[in-house]
């Protein structure tokens, strides 16, 4: 079977981590984002991050590049490395709210046309 | 430089069978840009994981889509058994491999129905249903349903095949290969179809693997990529090779899913062929903990199933990457410099699921 590897980077090396999986001939597979609850270590309040997984195929093995990030965070598109990234961009944008910049086709959040903000980017209190 | 026109197409349009829409560019005839848009059918299914728990998300996945429901449950299943290190019997797999291979041969027949129907074959078109209206006849007497099945679940299936039936599957599938014979010869030599498909929006291979397409829109590219290779399920010991072609055009296209069906037809009697007899189930308790990437190859190409769990009984996340969704900005390139009378065409040739894009 194929193997999958996550490697935790900064938000800052996204773009240096993607130009060289680029360079390597990987395909860019899926952008995820997955609502996560941390604890700030000196005062224990509990936070909202979200966390991004940027996943990369080569020969059927996977390389998920992740780290998380603040609802106020913006991070980098990499649709100008892998041009195709805008629709995983757009939605990950209007759905979690992760702010995201310099998309190459940007829907501002109207790529699905949901009336509410940032839907998915809520906890589980409501189940 | 002709006069600019935007033109939009869809999200209602003959050849769509669930809406998209695009904005067509038009310098007099030709397509010079197309900008998507969907959101039309967007039901939030990843987001329910919330309200499900891990085991009812599977009736969830299964109605992501209609055409590919099996490979979704069976997605699913194959992920959350992968964080729980959860083995399923032999025979299950052999089960699953056996379903999933019967539900592309119903896509792709249906989506040929839909090619023929698009450029105006209508005979064509009731040909290629009526043989698929046979593949449906096995999944109801076998699962009981005709589109969604209900049978995958986290450990195994629900449900068994006697010996007697895939015996009588196994004929069938005899004379579902003389059937798509005759259709085949029309689809790949009839002068009418190949002028509407014969070097019409050709997709490069440096173009197929820069914009990240996936299935037989990839294959028929020269990419040989193709998730079945992994091994999952039974296909580890099945005789099994990628089916590619090199032309990247809608020929190629309708070729490669034309060829996976003969392939799908082999795959299904070589399943028959040394099946092992045991259960079809294993019991699994506790509740998931960890997270993990499933790939598996639906009709339309490769589907990402992703699970988050955090050991109770409701995870925390489900991501499904579908394949239409990869093959969106792959569609767009292909219209660029078409004429405007065959955007049907190849809007048709990724075999869109919208409902499954998304989600």
């Amino acid at each position: 079977m194929s193997q999958q590897i996550i490697k935790e980077i900064l938000p800052k090396d996204l773009l240096a981590e993607t130009i060289h999986l680029k360079n390597e001939g990987y395909r860019l597979v899926a952008i995820t984002c997955t609502n996560k609850k941390t604890k700030d270590e000196e005062t224990s309040v509990e936070k909202d991050e979200m966390e991004l997984s940027y996943s990369f195929d080569k020969d059927y093995d996977l390389i998920n590049l992740r780290f998380s990030v603040c609802a106020d965070d913006e991070i980098e598109s990499v649709s100008l490395l892998y041009s195709y990234a805008f629709l995983y961009e757009n939605e990950i944008k209007e759905l979690f709210g992760v702010s995201i910049k310099d998309i190459s086709l940007d829907f501002n959040n109207t790529l699905y046309k949901i009336p509410v903000k940032a839907p998915f980017h809520t906890q589980k209190e409501d189940k | 430089m002709g006069k600019r026109t935007v033109i939009p197409f869809g999200p209602q349009h003959p050849v769509l069978p669930e809406p998209i829409h695009l904005d067509l560019v038009l310098e007099d005839e030709v397509v010079v840009e197309a900008i998507p848009q969907i959101g039309y059918v967007h039901r939030g299914l990843e987001k329910l994981v919330e309200k499900k728990d891990y085991q009812q998300y599977t009736y969830v996945a299964e109605r992501i889509c209609g055409i590919c429901s099996f490979m979704h449950g069976m997605g699913y299943c194959q992920t959350i058994e992968s964080i729980m290190n959860v083995e399923i019997p032999e025979r299950a797999k052999f089960l699953r491999t056996i379903w999933a291979e019967l539900s592309r041969m119903h896509s792709h027949t249906l989506w040929l129905g839909l090619l023929a129907d698009a450029f105006g074959f209508e005979s064509l078109f009731m040909h290629s249903w009526r043989i698929r209206e046979k593949i449906l006849d096995i999944f109801e007497e076998t699962t009981g349903g005709r589109v969604i099945f209900s049978v995958c679940d986290v450990g195994g299936v629900r449900k068994d095949i006697s010996a007697e039936t895939l015996k009588k599957i196994d004929k069938i599938m005899d004379e579902l290969e003389k059937e798509f014979k005759e259709i085949t010869d029309v689809f790949f030599n009839d002068a009418s179809v190949k002028s509407r498909t014969v070097g019409v929006g050709v997709l490069s291979k440096q173009a197929a693997h820069d914009l990240g397409a996936v299935g037989p829109m990839a294959r028929a590219s020269g990419i040989e990529s193709d998730m079945r290779s992994q091994g999952y399920a039974a296909y580890g010991k099945l005789d099994f090779k990628p089916i590619v072609e090199t032309a990247g055009d809608c020929y190629a296209r309708t070729s490669v899913r034309m060829k996976e069906i003969y392939q799908s037809i082999d795959l299904v009697k070589q399943c028959i062929a040394i099946i092992p007899e045991g259960d079809i189930k294993v019991k699994v308790t506790g509740n998931p903990n960890g997270e993990y990437f499933t790939r598996i190859e639906q009709p339309r190409g490769e589907v990402v199933y992703y699970a988050k769990a955090n050991g109770t009984k409701y995870l925390d996340r489900v991501r499904v990457r579908t394949p239409t969704f990869a093959n969106i900005p792959p569609l767009l390139e292909t219209l660029k410099g078409c004429a405007l009378a065959d955007v049907p065409i190849l809007v048709v040739t990724i075999d869109p699921c919208i409902s499954c894009t998304e989600r």
